[in-house]
């Protein structure tokens, strides 16, 4: 990157007398914390903190559910500043975040990826499909659900669901772990 | 089998029957048949004599049962190891990826061999998120089978819609009223815009290069909102209907859309620019990842893809579809076949698809949103052009109105095998960026 390049400079600069899009947090959704209800364990508490990490594994979805994933990380969304953020292995996840009817043909792929993850762990659920397979139950070709094949900890519903959608979900679970957290001894 | 011929613009279909299970190989004349034919054997169980590569595609062999859509066989599942093709040579290494990547995308698998940095050969394995589609359309009413056409490739919702809407048309012998027409391109022409927005930026951002990625997320972003604000969902599925529309746009619909593209008009040209005049981008995306002019016509190889490498073919214009036969649009096409090209692509059809959400904008014509179906029995196809190339839709309607069979390919088919020609000689390092400027579809490849 050179930052002699005018174009640059210029949408750099330009940048810093706009206002930020990014939006207030939305409230987070009170179905999802009953889903949650499941009390942290004091590992999970320290663990957790108020940040997540969270691998994203597509068990067959129709790629719907990864453009609303992907429209976190934008300047509207901007999913990083709760502490949440993607990262590239199970190894560094807590959460599992899963999308799509889970095809027999990822099944295997998602038993093992949930079995790299290090305990405590949880799994989202994300999309219709991933409730029970969606409009794709009942194929020769899907196992039809997440929670068929690994346990899930929350589903976040939506065809796909919206990035708003998205966030209550996690930020439910943020607050989950961190009110939990508040109470430790 | 459809085929067309470029010289005449001419389309043909041709069915036939195999009573003892076998046809003749086409791809042992023509290799881009070569996919489809392993997976009509993995789903039919029918034979292609002279098929040169008979391994399994689709079929991964855990489905419990054996050509699901032919004879249906009961199969114990057993997951069998697949055999990648060799290569040879000194001081080759392998290197496997995926299903499970790094990012959020798809799932599939990439077996590459490298000579040190350098990619000898890349194989791909695909088939991972078949679902089945094609057998939960068989027998299934007309209003579930469109559902699940939306549900094909999420990022082509819209179009995959509008194909499978129109092939039911055409066997229904319906015409649908001009407003839908007109609505529908107009969902087209937005899906287009906040997809390649959405790959402009990540091409970018696999480069290194954040800051577009940034802008350009702005950019996607602020068409689903119109879209949601103006169709009532974000990506707009379930909008377009086999027989019209099932929404519609009003004056602060249509105001918001105005809104939308002067934004756009605004903040675009300054992002071309800086794609434009950073050396450091450039230097990743020129030259990297060539595909040839030839085999892109060999390929037929449609969307971005096959314009960056020479071929002028956009199903809108070829064989045409209303209402885009009676917008102005240019097809741009470029000879480079890199991944510069394919940006450059992009860029030039956001640029068109601006000058056509103003016309469609600007001559709304008043009238129904859609028209009742006949329950008959017919046939009916249809090619319809979404962001990533051209959609087909086949399709046989039973008397009473359901879906006999349905096929419907998507153009990853013809680029996914490009995508193998064009990494080679560069580095692994590059994979991601050749990968991200195609853009192929898993789900709507796999099925
Ligand atoms: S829930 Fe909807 S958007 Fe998500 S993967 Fe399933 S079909 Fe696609």
């Amino acid at each position: 990157m050179t930052c002699e390049d005018p174009p640059m400079r210029k949408i750099l600069f330009t940048g810093l007398l706009r206002p930020p899009l990014t939006e207030p947090a939305p409230r987070p959704d009170d179905g999802a914390l009953a889903e949650l209800g499941r009390q942290l364990d004091r590992a999970a508490r320290r663990r957790l903190g108020r940040s997540l990490a969270i691998r994203q594994v597509d068990a067959g979805s129709c790629n719907g559910c990864e453009l609303e994933i992907h429209a976190l990380s934008n300047a509207f969304y901007d999913v990083e500043r709760f502490g949440i953020h993607f990262v590239a292995s199970p190894r560094h996840a807590d959460v599992l975040m899963v999308t799509g009817p889970v095809t027999k043909s990822m099944r295997e792929a998602l038993e093992r990826t949930y079995a790299a993850t290090p305990a405590p762990k949880w799994v989202v659920a994300v999309g219709d499909c991933g409730v029970d397979g969606g409009c794709f139950a009942g194929s020769y070709a899907v196992v039809g659900g997440v929670s068929a094949v690994v346990p899930v900890d929350l589903h976040i519903r939506g065809c796909p669901p919206s990035p708003t959608a998205l966030l209550q979900g996690l930020l439910a679970l943020l607050e989950q772990a961190s009110a939990s957290s508040a109470a430790r001894p | 089998m459809a085929l067309f011929e470029l010289a005449t613009n001419g389309i043909g279909v041709l069915s036939l029957s195999c009573p003892d299970g076998r046809f003749p190989s086409v791809a042992a004349r023509h290799p881009p048949a070569l996919r489809l034919e392993r997976t009509i054997r993995d789903l039919f169980g029918l034979e292609a004599e002279g098929l040169t590569d008979i391994r399994p595609w689709l079929d991964h062999g855990g489905w419990g049962v054996r050509h699901p859509l032919g004879g249906r066989i009961d199969a114990i599942p057993e997951r069998t190891p697949y055999p990648f093709l060799p290569a040879e040579g000194e001081s080759l290494h392998q290197i496997p990826v995926g299903p499970v990547h790094a990012g959020i995308i798809e799932p599939g698998h990439f077996r590459f061999t490298a000579n040190g940095e350098t990619v000898v050969r890349l194989e791909e394995r695909l088939g991972y998120v078949h679902k089945g589609v094609e057998g939960l359309m068989a027998g299934a009413d007309i209003a579930t089978a469109a559902r699940l056409a939306g549900r094909i490739s999420g990022d082509s919702t819209v179009a995959y819609a509008v194909a499978f809407a129109r092939a039911v048309e055409a066997a229904a012998a319906v015409e649908v009223p001009t407003r839908a027409v007109h609505l529908r391109a107009l969902m087209a022409e937005l899906e287009r815009l906040a997809n390649h927005f959405g790959d402009i930026g990540a091409v970018c951002n696999d480069a290194a290069f954040a800051l577009m990625q940034a802008h350009c997320g702005v950019l996607r972003e602020r068409v689903l909102r119109a879209a949601d604000a103006c169709f009532g969902h974000r990506l707009m599925r379930d909008r377009v209907v086999p027989g019209g529309v099932a929404a519609d746009l009003d004056e602060a619909g249509r105001g918001q859309l105005r809104d939308l593209l002067d934004r756009i008009r605004r903040r675009f040209p300054e992002l071309v620019d800086l794609y434009d005049n950073t050396p450091s981008l450039q230097d990743r995306t020129v030259s990297t990842g060539v595909l040839a002019p030839a085999l892109a016509r060999h390929y037929a190889a449609g969307g971005h893809v096959g314009r960056a490498s020479g071929r002028a073919f956009d199903a809108r214009r070829t064989p045409g579809y209303p209402p885009y036969d009676g917008l102005r649009f240019d097809v741009p096409v470029l000879e480079a076949g890199d991944v510069n090209a394919r940006v450059w692509i992009r860029i030039r059809e956001v640029e068109q698809s601006l000058g056509l959400v103003d016309q469609l904008l600007a001559d709304l014509p008043a009238g129904p949103l859609a028209v009742e179906l006949p329950c008959m029995a017919g046939e009916g196809m249809a090619l319809v052009e979404a962001f990533r190339g051209d959609v087909l839709v086949w399709l046989r309607l039973d008397p009473d109105g359901r879906v006999a069979r349905c096929h419907l390919r998507d153009a990853s088919w013809f680029q996914w095998p490009l995508l193998e020609a064009a990494i080679e000689g560069c580095i692994v390092a590059d994979f991601p960026l050749c990968n991200k400027s195609f853009n192929c579809s898993y789900s709507g490849h796999d099925l």
